[in-house]
């Protein structure tokens, strides 16, 4: 339960960078942070203490295994992860160029 | 051979040939993305015509039975829902070839529309929720990308809000969809739908269900959620702008809605009234701070985008009242907003052409120079308004039919009073740009963009005088899909799936 727990903390402090920091890269690094405590909790999900690799062989009981599916959808997510990652930096590096600021609070040309 | 699959299919494959084909023959790109789009409409098409006998259509994705593997469902909701993304999508593409060349780099712009364009249509059809994720993600990173296409200060910036906020939506969806799967062991649609009832009264099933409308809400741009918007529809080229306002924010927060309240949690008004008055709280809220922001506006495209957040709030009032008018009224309003919505950003698009400005002070009297557009933004105006003989007043009047039905006399009265917000701020703009006299250098808009804007005029006013049918064969349907509720999963496991 504690391990669940923690990956709620991580996800807070995460959305805790997104909606304080200044820093357009802290930011960044807060969703990198929210995309990790999903993905360890998505993994948890499937994880069973004491259990085989889900592969299946003629000795074991299927009660025996790790939830294999889990695994495979956080392999999907981080993949979709890095594709808005990798954006979100392209992005960032665009603004710097531009403003020569990370500072959120210089960059406000849009009004409302 | 299904012809399901085509509809995500196509377009995907198309965004990768189109960098390779780019590079052969440059204006081949427009061809492709303007070719794939018109067969996705007949697609589309003939999918309405398969609906009307058989209620569902189910694909399995490499013939795995429903439970186990990633199947597709097609009903008549997800054929409603198809049918528009691919007019303005026809639309945008017709749009952009004149539109983009001030532009460099096209076949970017075009790999990432038919990248959208494949989301947005696996978000309509797809089976599984996950997949479903994965498909918002495909349209969501594209549109962002797309906001920015420009890279000026004002794209770059606009585009940063959207991915701030549209992340933290989408990321939210993540999370409601691992604590499903936590309970549930499962991620097909229908087969989460059984599950859940076993958890019917409990906390995890409103927590998940809060989270993916706080998830869906974003993505919809409704009111507390939606300050992404107003920067990213002006900030995007207009047949990008145009799709998004037009169907983006209906597929990724109005239809994910729909389909999870109505046929995954299963509720009803009867049930479970709590979520409606939410849904109609936040419709209500949307249409009177929207509309009145609107007002103050002083930007073509800015004033259109916070309009758009009006209306969306209108199609969340249809869903909330949740009896059959009210439904059909909302579904009826996805597409008489997709068509007016999407023509409106079009004419913009087309002033911004022959202009270089969208600041409502500085254009005149473009109601003589450009006729067609001045035209074709007066119909769209009217049908946004609700006008008779225009499918947008169909649409509300259904919308506010339904809430009598209900027994809210008090809100259809309300609905009508703040419907005359958008006549005044939709007026702004008609005497500014079109009927002040002024002198302002501009040319007619090209052939094609006159073409995409014709063609959504006739739609509009067609639609609106064959009301009846359209309700009858397309909406109709399509609202049954939604009110049947917890039958989805009956016909998703024991449905026609050969051939089709």
């Amino acid at each position: 339960m504690i391990i669940f727990a923690s990956c709620i903390i991580l996800f807070l402090i995460g959305l805790y960078a997104i909606v304080t920091k200044r820093n357009l890269i802290k930011i960044a690094i807060g969703f990198a942070l929210i995309e990790y405590a999903i993905n360890l909790f998505f993994a948890l999900v499937g994880f069973k203490r004491g259990a085989l690799a889900p592969i299946i062989t003629q000795l074991d009981t299927p009660h025996n295994f790790v939830d294999p599916i889990p695994q495979a959808l956080v392999l999907t997510a981080i993949v979709i992860a890095l594709g808005t990652t990798a954006l979100m930096l392209t992005i960032i590096l665009r603004i710097y160029n531009r403003y020569k600021t990370f500072d959120i609070a210089e960059i406000r040309k849009l009004r409302g | 051979m299904s012809f399901i699959p085509l509809f995500f299919a196509l377009p995907l494959i198309s965004a990768f040939l189109i960098p390779i084909l780019g590079k052969i023959y440059k204006p081949l790109v427009w061809i492709v993305s303007t070719v794939v789009s018109f067969v996705l409409f007949i697609l589309a098409l003939y999918g309405i015509a398969v609906t009307q006998q058989l209620p569902m259509i189910v694909y399995k994705m490499g013939n795995w039975p429903p439970p186990l593997g990633i199947v597709m469902a097609f009903d008549s909701f997800s054929a409603f829902m198809v049918l528009i993304i691919s007019i303005i999508v026809f639309t945008g593409s017709l749009f952009s070839l004149r539109y983009m060349s001030n532009y460099t780099g096209q076949w970017k712009f075009y790999t990432l529309f038919m990248l959208m364009t494949a989301g947005m249509m696996g978000i309509c059809i797809t089976g599984d929720l996950f997949n479903m994720f994965v498909f918002l993600e495909i349209a969501a990173i594209s549109s962002y990308a797309l906001v920015a296409f420009g890279v000026g200060a004002e794209e770059l910036e606009a585009s940063f809000k959207y991915i701030v906020m549209g992340e933290i939506g989408g990321l939210t969806f993540l999370l409601a969809i691992a604590l499903i799967y936590a309970k549930t062991s499962t991620l097909n649609l229908a087969d989460i739908s059984t599950s859940l009832q076993v958890i019917r009264h409990t906390t995890f099933f409103s927590m998940t269900l809060g989270m993916m409308l706080f998830a869906f809400s974003i993505k919809a741009a409704l009111v507390p959620f939606h300050s992404w918007l107003p920067d990213a529809y002006p900030a995007a080229p207009a047949p990008i702008s145009s799709l998004l306002a037009g169907i983006c924010t209906k597929v990724f927060g109005i239809y994910t809605t729909a389909r999870i309240v109505f046929n995954v949690f299963g509720l009803t008004r009867a049930n479970e009234p709590m979520v409606f008055n939410i849904l109609i709280g936040l419709g209500l809220l949307s249409i009177a701070f929207a509309g009145l922001t609107a007002l103050n506006q002083k930007d073509y495209k800015r004033l259109l985008a916070y309009s758009s957040i009006s209306q969306v709030g209108f199609i969340m009032l249809g869903f909330g009242i949740g009896n059959y008018y009210g439904v059909v009224g909302a579904i009826l309003y996805i597409l008489a907003h997709g068509l007016a919505k999407g023509l409106l950003f079009l004419t913009s698009g087309s002033v911004v052409h022959a202009t270089g400005t969208r600041d409502l002070q500085k254009l005149a009297g473009l109601g003589e120079r450009m006729p067609t557009t001045a035209w074709s933004f007066r119909i769209g105006a009217l049908s946004v308004i609700g006008l008779p003989p225009l499918v947008g007043f169909f649409a509300k009047l259904l919308i506010i039919m339904g809430a009598i039905k209900a027994g809210f006399i008090w809100l259809a009265i309300l609905a009508i009073v703040l419907s005359v917000l958008s006549l005044a701020y939709l007026l702004k703009i008609e005497s500014s740009v079109f009927m002040k006299k002024g002198k302002i250098d501009a040319k007619t808009a090209p052939f094609t963009m006159r073409i995409a804007m014709v063609f959504l005029v006739v739609l509009i006013v067609l639609l609106g005088i064959g009301f009846q049918p359209i309700i009858d064969f397309v909406v109709g349907p399509a609202a049954h899909a939604l009110l049947r509720g917890l039958e989805y999963s009956h016909l998703v496991f024991g449905s026609f799936t050969t051939n089709f």
